[in-house]
């Protein structure tokens, strides 16, 4: 997903590479760094990829295993990639009162995908997630990590045709955000 | 959109800053801001906690511990450092309220954990956010650097010889990283997995040294008790349950949302008029009174006043203010089961009460939500769970299992209803599950 060129030695833009610099030296225990360099690593690559844990490994001075043992744990990181807009429906008890089952199956009707499934195209992933801390806006879903709230199946549809026309746009002026 | 809710009721307190800019670090000081960190400065580690006791606050992650009587654990005098860490991996179903603290009030979680730190004399504060909370995270990190800049964090804070230091932290999806020693182990770059207590976080916790482990509401309180004064923020509350608690609406109601409430509000007006009753004139089934993990009431059981002692009395807990409520439509198997489903979910997998329980605890909801039950299900659900109850390693198990048993045994008709292929009378489509083996 980065634009920027990898500096020798690091797979990560010059940006994050300089984060995760100063990132190791916050803490009395540099490997107190490990569980944001991931997710910041996944959200500049996409996933936790196999050069991903070399690098963490690498900076933080532990083995790859130690870094696949916490990837594992961790249900926001993955280790294949997802879509470029990654939906997803919370279907816990507050949202599942005020409709949450039923905007998790709109989106898969939707977008043509069963849950934990990646649009043909690569623009949509659909993910049924634990409670997001969105309970008395229910129901409710993230894409990445924007809050989606108050949703029915309309406003659903809104959201994910936004997301569509960002994809579109984003892809004829060459990537971004 | 996420943003406090009010009613005539309503007293503003933790909320006071909500809305008013003080993200902005010179707002947040126009508001009084910083101020209660000064006065902390003055008054040592002995005023403050005893400040702390005479306050009555009591933590609001769930459990309710006194927080001056937590904070008065930690020994004096420690051969590691000590830390400060605060919790907002605010995953209980149910709960989102320390998500408007961070956005709208960020600096009153550092002034909290200054205070915090000044009363254990720890150098260095954490405050660990969900993975989830990505925006909020730029809204702390920025909120710290500004304190940073005004001198009020670093070296020699506010021009005197106490120096700290504040790390924000991100989670990355973890339910039981909320549990207080996983939190830790987390922090420590590790799987989430408890520690065993004794000892406790208040003698050994992070990196070995004595921890005082916080919810965010906790903490973003304590700057108010000093503003406003500990007797008279006791005053607010009830009998040792002082001030006020930002109470998270959901469900069947007219009107959810997050409120700001005195400690012992009745639960009854709290839905029937703060949160607007119950739409579409449909009757009141049951409420969960403070998150996933809490057991169920009946209409019936709902005229108490919502502190930690009459929720206790009342069969249930008032554990993360998330009050989630249900109308008649909804069918008690199926919100048993979707709890079971998260508990399932989130087990760490540690300890084999808990992971296996709630595996067969969830089969078992699944299989007789789906019609296809025998009579002794329904027991056997209540046996597995009381069986959990007290053995597992950390409380997840009991979160696990607490609101199960409650389900069977108020609702148990409800469950008789599903059995012999009869299926959800609420007529509601189910995932087909593998069968059991
Ligand atoms: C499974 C589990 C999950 C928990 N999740 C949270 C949480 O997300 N936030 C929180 O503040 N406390 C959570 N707690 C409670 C913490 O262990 C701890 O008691 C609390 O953070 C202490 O803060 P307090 O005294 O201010 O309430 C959880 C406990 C358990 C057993
Ligand atoms: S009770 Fe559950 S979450 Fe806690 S240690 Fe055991 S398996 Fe892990
Ligand atoms: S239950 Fe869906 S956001 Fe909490």
């Amino acid at each position: 997903m980065s634009t920027h060129p990898a500096q020798p030695g690091t797979i990560f833009s010059p940006d994050l590479a300089a984060r995760f610099d100063r990132l190791v030296t916050l803490y009395p225990v540099k490997r107190s760094a490990l569980v944001p360099m991931l997710l910041y690593a996944q959200d500049e690559i996409g996933y936790v990829s196999d050069a991903v844990v070399a690098e963490a490994a690498a900076r933080l001075g532990i083995t790859e295993l130690d870094v696949r043992n916490v990837v594992s744990y961790y249900s926001l990181l993955r280790t294949k990639p997802a879509g470029k807009y990654h939906v997803q429906v919370c279907t816990n008890i507050s949202c599942m009162l005020r409709g949450g089952n039923e905007i998790l199956e709109h989106c898969k009707k939707k977008l043509g995908i069963p849950n934990k499934g990646v649009t043909p195209d690569g623009v949509f992933s659909l993910e049924e997630v634990e409670c997001i801390g969105a309970c008395s806006w229910a129901p409710a879903a993230q894409v990445n990590y924007a809050f989606h709230e108050n949703l029915t199946p309309e406003s659903m549809d809104q959201v994910l045709a936004d997301y569509r026309a960002k994809a579109q746009n984003g892809s004829q002026k060459g990537g971004g955000k | 959109m996420a943003t406090l809710a009010t009613h005539p009721d309503c007293v503003p307190l933790v909320s006071y800053r909500f809305g008013k800019g003080a993200t902005n670090i010179d707002k947040y000081i126009e508001l009084q801001g910083y101020e209660s960190a000064r006065k902390a400065l003055e008054l040592g580690p002995d005023a403050i906690i005893a400040e702390m006791k005479t306050s009555n606050l009591r933590g609001r992650g769930g459990a309710g511990f006194p927080t001056g009587l937590k904070w008065s654990f930690v020994p004096r005098q420690a051969p590691k450092p000590k830390y400060v860490l605060v919790n907002g991996d605010e995953s209980e179903p149910g709960t989102c309220k320390d998500r408007l603290i961070f956005e709208y009030d960020p600096h009153a979680v550092i002034e909290g954990v200054i205070i915090a730190a000044l009363a254990i004399q720890a150098k260095m504060g954490f405050i660990y956010l969900r993975g989830e909370y990505r925006y909020l995270i730029e809204i702390m990190e920025k909120a710290v650097a500004d304190a940073y800049a005004k001198g009020f964090l670093g070296k020699k804070i506010f021009g005197s010889d106490f120096d700290l230091d504040v790390v924000v932290q991100t989670g990355a999806g973890a339910y039981e990283v909320g549990e207080e020693s996983a939190l830790m182990e987390s922090l420590e770059g590790k799987r989430g997995i408890p520690r065993i207590r004794p000892p406790f976080p208040a003698v050994v916790g992070l990196y070995g040294g004595p921890t005082i482990i916080n919810n965010a509401e906790t903490i973003a309180t304590v700057p108010h008790i000093f503003r406003i004064g500990a007797g008279e923020y006791a005053k607010l509350g009830t009998e040792r349950n002082g001030g006020t608690r930002l109470f998270c609406l959901s469900g069947h109601l007219e009107r959810p949302g997050v409120y700001e409430l005195p400690m012992g509000y009745n639960l009854k007006k709290m839905i029937y008029e703060v949160g607007g009753g119950i739409p579409n004139g449909k009757k009141l089934k049951a409420v969960v009174p403070g998150g996933s993990s809490t057991p169920v009431l009946l209409p019936e059981e709902i005229d108490i006043g919502m502190d930690f002692d009459q929720v206790g009395k009342a069969g249930s807990m008032l554990g993360s203010g998330g009050v989630v409520v249900l109308d008649e439509t909804a069918c008690m198997v199926e919100f048993a089961l979707r709890t079971m489903k998260f508990y399932q979910h989130e087990s760490c997998g540690w300890c084999i009460p808990c992971r296996e329980g709630t595996d067969w605890l969830k089969k078992s909801l699944t299989r007789l939500h789906a019609g296809g039950g025998a009579d002794k299900d329904i027991d056997n659900i209540r046996y597995l769970a009381e069986n959990m109850l007290g053995r597992t390693f950390c409380p997840l198990g009991d979160a696990a299992a607490m609101p199960t048993i409650a389900f069977v045994k108020k609702f148990r008709k409800e469950f008789e209803d599903h059995l012999e292929g009869r299926g959800c009378p609420y007529h509601r489509t189910a995932e087909p599950e593998p069968a059991l083996v």
